[in-house]
């Protein structure tokens, strides 16, 4: 097995809000990726999934403590000085938001905003050299009249090209991991195959690693060669994509497969139970067990290591799969 | 854009004539008699002198021809005579307006650099012993009445240790410099004259930083506020991502997006100054337009009174433009002439 692009340990980030209390947001998460493939961290608001990628980038606020391991090609981001990380950020590490509106500053061209992505990494390239590059970047994301195009504010485009500038801005400097978060959520339906699929050939074209970060298992299906499903702060079930959606272990990402709307399904849209725990006031035990159909006593007391199980790991005391039916 | 410069620039001459017909029939509305600076106290019961003084100011026509007689002549340019200096008072102020926008315009330009300054750097360093007290500064500058601080500076800074000379734009009887742009300070340097120069900036520096003070501290809140707003953007955690610095984050993205904020209140400000330096030119002896408006309020003084308001008025619609201008260029979202 090649080193991985990617390897975080136990990484624990928490908050102390304004009354003083300490409160975790990320209790001990472990993922791995390897060059070139696709993690998808699939959960609900609040599970953490966005806060383990910022934190390890350190884009939290500076409130946030971070510990534990993140190592990036083999050098440790936590704890990195700032001026070292800058040079991670937005040259070996692309990101991709939510709301390319929101992300994009409003009153810069989307060249200019290109261009000091580009010279913020080398110096020696020209204005002119890197607003070509920019040029050269929109026509990779398919982006069409290019030059009138890199012109033009941010308002000016539509949400999908918005999107698609976005990419191209991650692209900028060619870097080895690229970091989607829930690049697709503020986009029509109609837009998201296709910023999914721009996202998928572009990343095998150029050979980067992906983490795409979603609440929709249905984005990352089709995309993902391994899913970390995050609740309360921590993974509960990861692993290679099949075997999560084919012998799900954890009732969480049952629950999230089941209420993923299919065609021929009559009756009402199924839904999990109640509502993710906030961070500030998570039950004891599994954080999941107030939701959970399969919850006995053990589940309220004792929060479960996330162990072997199958081809995968899974958090869980009683799961869907048991130990003895997994295939060896 | 040029064509809605235009437009704009079209429709002055007709908000000016509504701000003159308002200010004309307001003047006329106030209790007082304009005869009590025209007449001498002790000629007030001789009805001869009085009527004739009356018909040497029109004030024996009825209401509705003495405006046409005021408008008639504004659109002339001619603003009236002034009762109390009894010259036209398009040359009063004149003579005036100069100085007013010399002390304003510096007044502007310290209270911007200190503004934006202290709102960069408190906003950098947020909730640092700098910060608190770059705020209580601008506390101080923003609600500090001027004829307070202004005092109080001119006591301690003139009389006490003469760092700076007293009041008034020049020494007495020193010559001012050959008239261009009616800035001391400009025409001395065209003259040449370096002492001159010299003494004309000493005089303008302590009201031009008593005024400055002012401007600053209501800036430096505006772009401190705006610049943390835009710290915890999206485009900032963008920018972060990109691996720009905080102070690149600040700078060329925090501080673009504060621009907007920042010219509305320039421009307004400018505008406000123009007729609202009062009490400063008011305690530095400051020959300009605002003191002339005092003076022409308390003589019941209507030709001056219109005058100054028409100049300030005139003030606050290129004031206006401006900023309208300025702000397409600041804000690419706004379409100008829609």
């Amino acid at each position: 097995m090649s080193a991985p692009l990617l390897d975080i340990a136990d990484l624990r980030v928490s908050f102390r809000n304004d009354r003083g209390e300490e409160a975790e947001a990320l209790r001990g998460v472990d993922l791995t990726l390897e060059p070139g493939k696709v993690l998808g961290v699939v959960g609900e608001s609040g599970s953490g999934k966005s806060v383990a990628m910022m934190a390890f980038l350190q884009l939290l606020p500076p409130t946030a403590r971070i510990s534990g391991s993140a190592r990036f090609k083999g050098e440790q981001l936590v704890g990195m000085s700032p001026s070292k990380i800058r040079r991670i950020r937005g040259k070996a590490v692309g990101c991709i938001f939510q709301d390319p509106l929101s992300a994009f500053n409003p009153v810069i061209t989307l060249g200019d905003q290109i261009i000091e992505a580009i010279r913020l990494h080398d110096r020696s390239i020209t204005r002119r050299a890197a607003l070509k590059e920019a040029e050269r970047l929109f026509e990779l994301v398919a982006i069409p009249q290019p030059a009138r195009r890199v012109r033009q504010h941010p308002h000016e485009f539509s949400g999908g090209m918005r999107q698609r500038a976005m990419i191209a801005m991650a692209l900028a400097n060619s870097p080895d991991l690229l970091i989607a978060d829930e690049p697709t959520t503020a986009l029509d339906v109609t837009v998201q195959a296709q910023i999914l699929d721009l996202l998928g050939d572009l990343r095998k074209e150029l050979g980067i690693g992906l983490i795409l970060i979603t609440h929709d298992l249905g984005v990352v299906a089709g995309m993902a060669d391994d899913i970390a499903v995050m609740y309360g702060g921590r993974v509960v079930e990861t692993g290679p994509t099949d075997p999560i959606f084919y012998e799900t272990a954890h009732p969480y990402t049952a629950g999230l497969i089941d209420a993923v709307p299919t065609l021929d399904a009559d009756g009402p849209l199924r839904q999990i139970e109640g509502t993710p725990p906030s961070i500030f006031s998570r039950p004891p035990g599994c954080s999941f067990h107030p939701r959970c159909g399969r919850a006995q006593a053990i589940c309220m007391t004792e929060d479960p290591p996330l162990r072997r199980l199958g081809a995968g790991r899974c958090a869980c005391h009683f799961p869907v799969r048991t130990p003895q039916e997994a295939p060896a | 854009m040029l064509a809605y410069i235009a437009r704009r620039l079209i429709a002055i001459p007709f908000l000016l004539l509504g701000v003159a017909s308002v200010s004309f029939l307001l003047s006329q509305m106030t209790k007082g008699d304009p005869l009590a600076a025209l007449v001498p106290e002790r000629m007030m019961d001789n009805p001869e002198i009085v009527a004739a003084v009356k018909a040497q100011w029109g004030l024996d026509q009825p209401l509705p021809v003495r405006y046409g007689i005021y408008i008639s002549n504004l659109l002339q340019g001619d603003l009236g005579t002034s009762f109390a200096t009894r010259r036209p008072v398009a040359v009063d102020i004149a003579e005036r307006l100069p100085a007013t926008l010399e002390l304003v315009f510096a007044a502007m330009i310290i209270g911007t650099i200190m503004g934006v300054g202290l709102g960069l750097l408190s906003a950098r360093f947020r909730g640092s012993v700098f910060d608190g007290l770059a705020r209580i500064f601008a506390l101080i500058g923003s609600s500090l009445p001027i004829f307070w601080s202004g005092l109080i500076l001119l006591y301690l800074l003139s009389v006490r240790v003469a760092l700076v000379p007293g009041t008034g734009r020049l020494p007495p009887r020193v010559e001012p410099p050959p008239d261009v742009t009616g800035f001391y300070t400009v025409d001395a340097l065209l003259a040449g004259d370096l002492d001159l120069f010299a003494q004309a900036l000493a005089h303008l520096a302590l009201p031009a930083l008593v005024l400055g003070w002012a401007v600053s501290g209501v800036i430096t809140r505006l772009v401190r506020s705006s610049l943390i707003e835009g710290l915890s953007q999206d485009y900032a955690r963008t920018a972060r991502a990109k691996g720009a610095p905080e102070r690149v984050v600040l700078i060329n993205h925090a501080l673009r997006n504060a621009l907007i904020p920042l010219l509305t209140i320039l421009g307004f400000t400018f505008a406000y100054l123009i007729t609202g330096a009062v009490l400063t030119e008011a305690i530095f002896a400051w020959p300009g337009i605002g003191s002339y408006a005092v003076r022409g309020a308390a003589s019941l003084d209507y030709p001056a009174i219109g005058g100054v308001t028409i100049v300030g008025s005139i003030a606050f619609l290129l004031a206006n433009l401006l900023t309208d201008i300025a702000y397409a260029w600041a804000n690419p979202r706004i379409k100008v002439g829609g």
